[in-house]
């Protein structure tokens, strides 16, 4: 008999316009010992079949049809049955370890009255229980730890505790909601490590929810790949990802970046099928375009940056480093790479690069003149107008209270003081169409949008002013790998047609090897190394990069 | 997505404030009370044949005339009059408006004020922005009704006894005004900490954009919101400090009266029977502020991102 049987099951949620279903008529099965995945891109309503085995949908949505039976038992037949089995039967890892722990309590007193809850035990058994669960999920000095509050804990270790809860009743499924998402590569790789071997030891039935299709290769044994509250496919692993049936698998496979070799554009199979390879940048007739002269257009030489905390008192005690000593030059025309884990400082390089930070040490050099040390608000001006920047977050990048229109016009306006508003208009309309975004957005206001169609506009936003420089803050990690992939491709094109010089930066290994030429390591603000992309990943010379390259998921391990 | 013309109606139409509205009997319910209370206040020539400030229309035989629906009440004085024989309805709604006038006023002043203050103090930050946020810690520290006393109390040693009474209504607005600017200023300041933070004005400063415009264009109108909460409720304490002040006899003179005004010349007639004169402009002045209330709380609510 399988564990876990979800038979026709439909989510919906009663918006005030339509109703969304989350799910729709979804049918999965799980047996103990085995990794379920469950991937899909935001939306697709893989979540929500998580939440519906707990019972914890958030209103308005709820369960319209169909059945959930663990080892027998109808989860929604009875809804004391829940309460029975959550906790208990069914543990659960939840995305983000900050907020999943409660952090005025110390971890003991947390997992004590998790287990007093579900099992009858005294105090004293149930700290021996707590402590050997901690052991077992790899926490040193466990004893010692245990009277620790989260904040003590780092995030790697705080994910570990919540695993430890999970399995604190002995629970038969376990499910992971995007459990590594948060945390940086080299700890998602112990964290899956750690998911897989307890496994294997306690024979449990895992559901792994990801939008990451390297975690899905590395450590499922079955994946059901979601769209739109719809099961496209269900099947083994590796079944799916190389030999996908249904058209949109292969194109959610199609789309995630290659760890193993450089490809020269991400292929996107679409329904309908759009003339490809068509450029359209219409944006080039204005375009004054620079010839790519084999020089050296960013320097930073000896870069240091300190955040200080005091406020009243000058003291060097409360300063944090964030950026020690980086130099690196980027050449005209090339797509530079700047990798580091979270705190590695590539974000705050960035802001300095772009004047929103000034160096607490060291130069910039922007086409031979030292863009730090400009005082006048004219020459700023200048520099301003040729280096722009893209943000991560394409929810907060954009103004909500302006038209698109606005938005795009800003810069146009700021930088040409004679343009009449005809031709700002037909600029406006060349600027979104190069980015393959229709001439009516520019009537609409950001909130219409998607993320990937905010990036766009945030991308003709920074083409407005024709920059030399444009400075990529991972432009496509708050996106889905679908709209990741179309985002890059654009960036390569613009780059190609217009000779931009780019400066990427990013934590993800694999879409910094297909977009740049060079690529400097980052850790703990310092710089590792510089090199040559391929050189780089087959050749690292540094401790550190070859740390990162081993332990990122890769979509290729499924073939070996 | 449609290609329907979006309209300035249309998006008000399909708004979520005005889908929270239509489900919130309060919210119609007191926004109905206050159009008809501003309607009638600012209308009050048609709406009553009487009027209190020409001499030749009162009588001093009608003085005291009690509500209509009592023993000696007349009908054409629904309200019943006051000592002087003015019509209780009329004298209400032409208090009100100077009520009105002045609440707005004194609300428009400080939000003006404090805004610009909290802004600027949260856009920039450092010392400046440690001054002005001390300052108002330190103004909260006072009442504002002991606030408002000094700066009247002030403006009389300066301004000459002749001048005095013109003048009063604007002492009264200022008096008011700078009583209630602090609460302003902490919510633009805090609402401007985190707005500035966002990408989208990292964006403005890169491509160039002055401080003042990213201030004014960017940043403003994503914190209208918290304020025009602010603004509702200040305007009920507004209009609650014009009618204590002017109760206290330091508000508007009382040859134009006002709620305050009206509710202290009937507080004399009270005990003697005459309960009519105080009692009609204090209700007047509770659904008045009560209705505002109401209306600004359903605003914080549906306002306030974090309650969704």
């Amino acid at each position: 008999m399988t564990f876990l049987k979800i038979n026709n099951l439909s989510v919906n949620y009663e918006m005030r316009r339509e109703t969304v279903y989350a799910a729709k008529k979804v049918n999965i099965n799980v047996e103990k010992g085995e990794i379920l995945g469950l991937v899909g891109e935001s939306g697709s309503g893989k979540s929500t079949v998580g939440n519906a085995i707990i019972n914890l949908i958030d209103e308005p949505g709820k369960v319209s049809g169909g059945s959930i039976i663990l080892d027998g038992t109808d989860i929604y037949e009875n809804p004391e049955n829940i309460l029975k089995l959550r906790g208990k039967k069914i543990g659960l890892i939840f995305q983000d370890p900050q907020t999943s722990l409660n952090p005025i309590l110390t971890i003991g007193e947390q997992l004590i009255e998790t287990i007093q809850t579900h099992l009858k035990l005294s105090t004293e058994e149930s700290k021996n229980r707590a402590i050997n669960l901690l052991k077992e999920v790899g926490i040193k000095d466990a004893e010692k730890r245990f009277d620790n509050y989260p904040h003590q804990f780092s995030g790697g270790m705080r994910q570990r505790v919540v695993i430890s809860l999970a399995l604190c009743c002995e629970p038969e499924l376990l499910i992971a909601d995007e459990p590594t998402t948060a945390l940086d590569v080299s700890i998602q790789s112990q964290i899956l490590d750690l998911i897989k071997k307890l496994t294997k030891e306690r024979n449990l039935a895992v559901i792994l929810i990801t939008h990451d299709m390297g975690v899905i290769s590395e450590t499922t044994d079955r994946v059901a790949v979601m769209k739109n509250g719809d099961l496209v496919e269900i099947g083994p692993t590796k079944e799916i990802l190389t030999k996908p049936k249904e058209i949109y698998t292969k194109a959610l496979v199609s789309s995630v970046p290659p760890t193993n070799k450089k490809i020269d554009r991400f292929k996107i199979i679409e329904k309908e099928n759009k003339s490809q390879g068509e450029t359209n940048i219409k944006i080039l007739n204005r375009w004054t375009k620079k010839e790519i002269i084999n020089q050296d257009l960013v320097k930073v030489k000896n870069l240091s940056k300190t955040f200080d905390d005091s406020f009243f008192i000058e003291s060097t005690k409360n300063s944090v480093m964030a950026v020690d000593d980086v130099s690196f030059n980027i050449k005209e025309g090339e797509s530079f790479g700047l990798v580091g884990e979270s705190g590695s400082g590539k974000s705050t390089i960035a802001k300095m690069i772009v004047n929103l930070y000034s160096p607490s040490a060291g130069d910039i050099d922007f086409d031979n003149v030292c863009i730090t040390k400009i005082n006048s608000s004219k020459e700023m001006m200048k520099f301003r107008k040729q280096i722009q920047m893209i943000f991560q977050d394409p929810y907060s990048s954009l103004n909500g209270r302006l038209k698109v229109k606005d938005i795009v016009a800003e810069p146009i306006k700021l930088h040409n003081s004679s343009i009449s508003s005809k031709e700002i208009d037909s600029y406006i309309y060349d600027l979104l169409e190069s980015v393959e975004l229709t001439q009516q957005s520019a009537e609409r206001y950001p909130h219409e949008f998607s993320g990937g169609q905010r990036q766009r506009i945030s991308i003709a936003r920074a083409l407005a002013t024709q920059p030399r420089l444009l400075v990529c803050d991972e432009p496509t990690s708050a996106l889905d790998v679908s709209i990741q992939a179309q985002i890059l491709n654009l960036l390569k094109d613009l780059q190609e047609q217009l000779n931009l010089t780019i400066l990427f930066i990013s934590h993800d290994l694999p879409v910094v090897r297909q977009m740049c030429d060079q690529i400097a390591v980052l850790k703990n603000g310092k710089l590792c190394e510089v090199s040559k992309t391929e050189e780089l990943f087959n050749k690292p010379s540094h401790e550190y990069t070859k740390e990162l390259l081993t332990l990122m998921p890769k979509i290729e391990s499924i073939y070996n | 997505m449609d290609n329907k013309k979006l309209t300035w109606f249309n998006r008000v139409k399909d708004s979520d404030i005005y889908y929270s509205f239509i489900k919130s009997p309060t919210a119609i319910v007191s926004t109905f009370i206050l159009i008809l209370i501003f309607f009638c206040s600012f209308f009050v020539e048609f709406v009553t044949p009487y009027n209190p400030f020409d001499p030749s229309s009162l009588s001093l035989m009608d003085a005291f005339t009690p509500p209509s629906w009592t023993e000696d009440g007349l009908a054409k004085f629904i309200l019943g009059t006051d000592g002087q024989g003015r019509d209780m309805f009329a004298t209400i709604l032409y208090g009100s408006r100077i009520s009105l006038i002045v609440g707005f006023s004194a609300v428009i002043f400080a939000l003006v004020l404090g805004v610009g203050l909290g802004l600027s103090a949260g856009y920039f930050g450092g010392k400046y922005e440690m001054i002005v946020m001390r300052l108002t810690d330190v103004q909260l520290t006072v009442p504002s009704i002991l606030m408002a006393l000094l700066v009247d109390g002030i403006a009389r040693g300066i301004i000459s006894r002749e001048l005095h009474d013109e003048m009063a209504i604007y002492v009264l607005i200022f008096a008011i005004g700078i009583s209630e600017w602090p609460q302003f200023a902490r919510v633009s300041r805090a609402a401007t900490l985190v707005e500035k933070n966002k990408d989208y004005v990292s964006a403005s400063t890169i491509i160039g954009v002055s401080n003042l415009i990213i201030m004014f264009k960017h940043i403003l109108p994503n914190i209208l919101r918290p304020v025009l909460v602010i603004g509702t409720i200040g305007l009920a304490l507004a209009i609650i400090a014009e009618a204590t002040l002017s109760f206290l006899g330091v508000g508007v003179p009382p040859t134009t009266p006002s709620l305050g005004t009206l509710i202290r010349l009937g507080n004399d007639f009270l005990f003697s029977g005459e309960w009519w004169i105080t009692f009609f402009p204090a209700i007047f002045l509770v659904i008045l502020a009560f209705s505002i209330n109401l209306l600004g709380d359903w605003m914080r609510d549906t306002l306030n991102p974090k309650l969704n």
